[in-house]
C-alpha cells in the first residue's frame, strides 16, 4: 500500500476542491430541505381536508424510497424531460425533495409532543389557529425537533457520496480520480477521505449533543 | 404523462432477478448487522474500558462516513490487495458494517432499558456475565427494540441499491441497464413501485409495533 500519495500536495488540492463541492451540494440541500421539509411537516399536522392527505403520500412515498433512485431520476429524467441544469444543482434537488419528507416527520412529531391543552389555553386567550402554531407550538416543539434534525442532516452530508455515481466532482468522485491513476493508493486514500467525511460529522454531531443537553435543562 | 412500460418484454428477467437480489441482499445483510449490532451494544456498555473504547469507535466510525466509501472499501479497497469479493459479498458485507453501527445503538439503549434488577438476580443465580447477557437480558432487549431495528432494516433495503454503483445486478441496477434503450421516466416509476412494494409494509408493520406498545406504556 502506497501510504505517501496520501501526503502528495497536488492531490490534497483536489480533494479540497472536491470537498467544497461536497459542503456546497450538503449545504444548500441542508436549507432547502428544512424549509420545504417544515411546511410539509405543518400541512400533514393540520389535517386540512386534501392538503394534507397530499402531503402524507409525498411522505410515505418519498420516504421509502432509495435516494439513490431520487438522485438517478433527478439526473437522468430532467435530461430526458430536456431540462438542462448543472449536475450540482440537480444533486441539490434531488437531496431537498427527499430530505425533505424525513424534515417533515421530525417536525410532525416535534408538533404531535405539544400538548394538545397549549392549543386550547392559546385559543381561549384569543390567538387565532396560525398564531397559536407560531407563538406556542413551533418554539416548544423545535426542542424536540433539534436532535433528529440534526442527524438527519448529517445522513444528508454522507450521502452526498451518492452523487459519485453520476460523477458529481464531490470528495468520494476526487478520491476515485485519483486511486484509479494511481497504483496502490486506493486504500491510504479511502481512509484518509472518510477521515475527512467523519471530522466534520462527528463535529456536527457533538454540537447536536451540546445543544440537546442545553435544550433539556 | 404518458407511461410506457414496453421495456418489460426485453428487461423482464433482468428486474425480477434485481428484485429478489435487492431481498437477499437486504436479508444476508440484516442478519450480519444483527451479530454486529449485538456484540457491539455488549461492548459499549461493559465494564472494562478498551471494551468500551472499541465498542463506541467503531459505532462513531460507521456511522459518521458514507456508505459508499465502505462499500468502495470493500470492493476497490480489498481488490487493490488482490482480494477479490463478489459484488453480492461486497455489498451484503458494506452494508452489514454500515448497519451494524445503527443496530448497535438500537440494542444499546434495549438493554440499558431493562431494570438492572434483572441482571443481578440472574447473577446471583449462578450464571455468569455472558450467560445472564444472553438467557436473561437480551431477549427483554430485543423485544423492546423491535421498532427501531424495523426502520433500520427499512434503511437497509433502500441503502442497497448503492449496488448499482458497483453493477451489482440489484434492483436498481435494471433500471440503470433499461434506460438505455426506454423511456426514463417509465422505468423509473416502475422500480420505484417495486421498491415500494417491500418498505411500505415493513414500514407499516413499525408503526403498528410502535404505536401498540406505546399503548401498553
Amino acid at each position: 500500500m502506497d501510504f505517501s500519495s496520501v501526503l502528495d500536495p497536488t492531490h490534497w488540492s483536489a480533494l479540497l476542491s472536491g470537498l467544497k463541492v461536497t459542503l456546497l451540494v450538503a449545504f444548500s440541500a441542508i436549507i432547502l430541505s428544512f424549509i420545504f421539509g417544515t411546511i410539509l411537516g405543518v400541512l400533514r399536522y393540520t389535517r386540512i381536508p386534501v392538503v394534507s392527505h397530499l402531503a402524507i403520500i409525498y411522505i410515505e412515498a418519498i420516504r421509502n424510497l432509495p435516494l439513490l433512485l431520487i438522485i438517478f431520476f433527478g439526473y437522468f429524467a430532467l435530461k430526458d424531460w430536456g431540462v438542462q441544469i448543472p449536475i450540482a444543482l440537480s444533486v441539490i434537488i434531488s437531496m431537498t425533495v427527499f430530505t425533505s419528507a424525513l424534515v417533515a416527520e421530525i417536525v410532525r412529531s416535534g408538533l404531535n409532543s405539544v400538548d394538545k391543552g397549549q392549543i386550547e389555553a392559546a385559543r381561549s386567550q384569543g390567538f387565532t389557529y396560525t398564531q397559536t402554531l407560531w407563538y406556542i407550538i413551533m418554539p416548544q416543539a423545535m426542542k424536540k425537533m433539534i436532535p433528529p434534525m440534526v442527524s438527519q442532516f448529517v445522513s444528508l452530508l454522507k450521502d452526498t457520496s451518492l452523487a459519485v455515481a453520476i460523477s458529481l466532482p464531490e470528495l468520494t468522485h476526487a478520491a476515485q480520480i485519483i486511486y484509479n491513476s494511481k497504483y496502490n493508493a486506493t486504500i491510504p486514500l479511502l481512509i484518509l477521505v472518510s477521515l475527512i467525511y467523519f471530522v466534520i460529522n462527528y463535529c456536527l454531531s457533538l454540537a447536536s449533543r451540546y445543544l440537546e443537553k442545553r435544550l433539556a435543562g | 404523462m404518458e407511461m410506457d412500460f414496453s421495456f418489460l418484454e426485453v428487461h423482464k428477467e433482468d428486474f425480477i432477478d434485481g428484485f429478489f437480489t435487492t431481498l437477499s441482499v437486504s436479508l444476508v445483510a440484516l442478519v450480519l448487522s444483527l451479530i454486529i449490532g449485538t456484540i457491539m451494544a455488549v461492548l459499549r456498555i461493559s465494564h472494562s474500558k478498551i471494551l468500551r473504547g472499541i465498542g463506541t469507535a467503531y459505532v462513531e466510525f460507521f456511522r459518521n462516513t458514507p456508505i459508499i466509501i465502505q462499500v468502495f472499501f470493500f470492493y476497490f479497497g480489498l481488490a487493490s490487495i488482490q482480494i477479490n469479493l463478489s459484488k453480492f459479498m461486497v455489498g451484503s458485507l458494506g452494508l452489514a458494517f454500515y448497519t451494524g453501527a445503527f443496530m448497535a445503538e438500537a440494542i444499546r439503549a434495549g438493554i440499558q432499558a431493562v431494570p438492572k434488577g434483572q441482571m443481578e438476580a440472574a447473577r446471583s443465580s449462578g450464571l455468569t456475565y455472558i450467560q445472564a447477557m444472553w438467557y436473561v437480558i437480551l431477549p427483554q432487549a430485543f423485544k423492546m427494540v423491535i421498532p427501531p431495528l424495523g426502520n433500520q432494516f427499512i434503511n437497509l433495503v433502500k441503502n442497497s441499491s448503492i449496488l448499482a454503483i458497483i453493477a451489482g445486478t440489484d434492483l436498481l441496477y435494471a433500471a440503470d441497464i433499461a434506460i438505455a434503450n426506454y423511456d426514463v421516466t417509465s422505468v423509473y416509476v416502475f422500480v420505484a413501485l417495486l421498491y415500494l412494494v417491500i418498505t411500505i409494509p415493513l414500514s407499516i408493520g413499525v408503526n403498528y409495533l410502535e404505536k401498540r406498545w406505546s399503548k401498553q406504556g
